[in-house]
């Protein structure tokens, strides 16, 4: 029963307190620059849950029982930075075999996903959190869903602002910069959710 | 092209957080202290000059098919020597930068740098263009933490300067309630916005003049 609680809270926690892109800062670079319309910010998120659901068992069962086994665990950021690129060109790979229509929604954002920094960061805190295989996966699975949450809402926000009068300094990055603000003031409020 | 326009081009005319906007993740979540900019910026600077030196040196030797994953492990590896050397020199400042340090990896600014600047031209230049850029990597990460951590905690690496016990002994110093939410992540979002704004007014104006 305590385990199931944990695991709930692991995966409220990545969800919405400490959601990746308003109080992380991680995966930024795609939050900003996939985010003009709604349709491909989905098509981002999808991509990167899927990735990151399956990168961070992968490079949990790498580093426990690779790395740890050689007493290699320094060599942890080399390893699974090979492990996400090599995992992204698989399933690309296997997307475009088995499912066209998939491909067509995701290929395009797939290979960016290899230098979102989300991936990598999100196995590198399962590994300091010491979370097991099951909580490593919720709390993947839950701070990609947090990253689509927040690049969806985002990508809503921003279809609106092109039609809004703007002053001209203020177009482009830094109204995306102070929108992105003001929706992390809102996710602030999530803070108080778990002690 | 000369060395010195490289270096120019890197810290100012291309400056990879304010023109080309690059590398925000460790852009934003660090600076809530001027000291931390200073420390991320110089691990960019390492990682990012000796990575170009080795990229451009091996440039003729990368198959074209296989050169991202070829420049990932190179900058992996460079990343992995600062981090353990951080770690061994100073536990307080890794311990700030924290998760941030092995995500240099994943920095879009060393990639870009790479890609677009190390495989074309030759290792010295290459060099030098890594040293630009990163010193314009810290110059923004220290201004946007000196910002915020002035309006935020009222000092400037770590010395106080708004409220109470102001080092300055000025009243009206000493007066002023830093506020909070500048350190807090929407003041990232804030602080970077409004000097990107501010930026714009003025190459707006200069081009104008």
């Amino acid at each position: 029963m305590d385990y199931a609680v944990k695991l709930f809270l692991i995966l409220l926690s990545s969800i919405l307190v400490n959601n990746f892109i308003m109080s992380r800062f991680l995966g930024i670079c795609p939050f900003l620059g996939v985010s003009k319309r709604v349709s491909t910010a989905m098509g981002m998120g999808l991509a990167v849950t899927f990735v990151i659901a399956m990168s961070s068992v992968i490079t949990y069962l790498a580093h426990h029982f690779i790395l740890v086994k050689l007493n290699m665990e320094y060599m942890q950021t080399l390893a699974f930075i090979l492990i996400i690129a090599a995992l992204v060109q698989f399933v690309e790979m296997v997307i475009q075999k088995t499912s066209p229509s998939l491909y067509q929604a995701l290929g395009v954002y797939l290979p960016l996903i290899t230098t979102n920094c989300a991936v990598l960061g999100v196995a590198i805190i399962n590994i300091e959190e010491g979370y097991d295989l099951l909580q490593t996966l919720i709390n993947g699975t839950g701070s990609a869903l947090g990253f689509t949450l927040a690049i969806v809402l985002f990508a809503g926000i921003r279809e609106r602002l092109e039609q809004s009068d703007i002053p001209k300094p203020m177009q482009g990055f830094p109204i995306a910069m102070i929108t992105a603000g003001l929706m992390s003031v809102a996710f602030l409020g999530f803070q108080g959710l778990i002690k | 092209m000369k060395v010195k326009e490289v270096l120019i081009n890197g810290i100012i005319k291309e400056n990879p957080t304010f023109r080309l906007v690059l590398g925000m993740c460790p852009t934003l979540a660090l600076t809530t202290a001027a000291i931390n900019g200073v420390g991320m910026g110089l691990a960019v600077v390492f990682v990012l000059a000796l990575s170009n030196l080795f990229i451009s040196l091996l440039r003729n030797f990368i198959p074209d098919k296989v050169r991202i994953p070829a420049f990932v492990v190179i900058i992996a590896a460079f990343v992995t020597i600062v981090d353990m050397i951080m770690h061994a020199y100073t536990p307080g400042l890794y311990d700030a930068l924290g998760l941030y340090i092995p995500l240099i990896v994943v920095n879009c600014i060393i990639l870009a740098r790479a890609e677009s600047f190390a495989s074309k031209n030759g290792p010295f230049l290459s060099f030098m263009d890594g040293v630009g850029m990163g010193l314009g990597f810290t110059i923004a990460l220290v201004l946007l933490g000196t910002i915020r951590e002035l309006l935020g905690a009222g000092s400037v690496f770590g010395y106080k300067i708004l409220g109470e016990g102001s080092i300055t002994g000025l009243s009206f110093l000493s007066n002023i309630e830093p506020a909070i939410i500048m350190i807090l992540p929407p003041g990232a979002f804030f602080t970077l916005g409004l000097l990107l704004a501010l930026l714009n007014k003025l190459t707006d104006r200069k081009k104008q003049a």
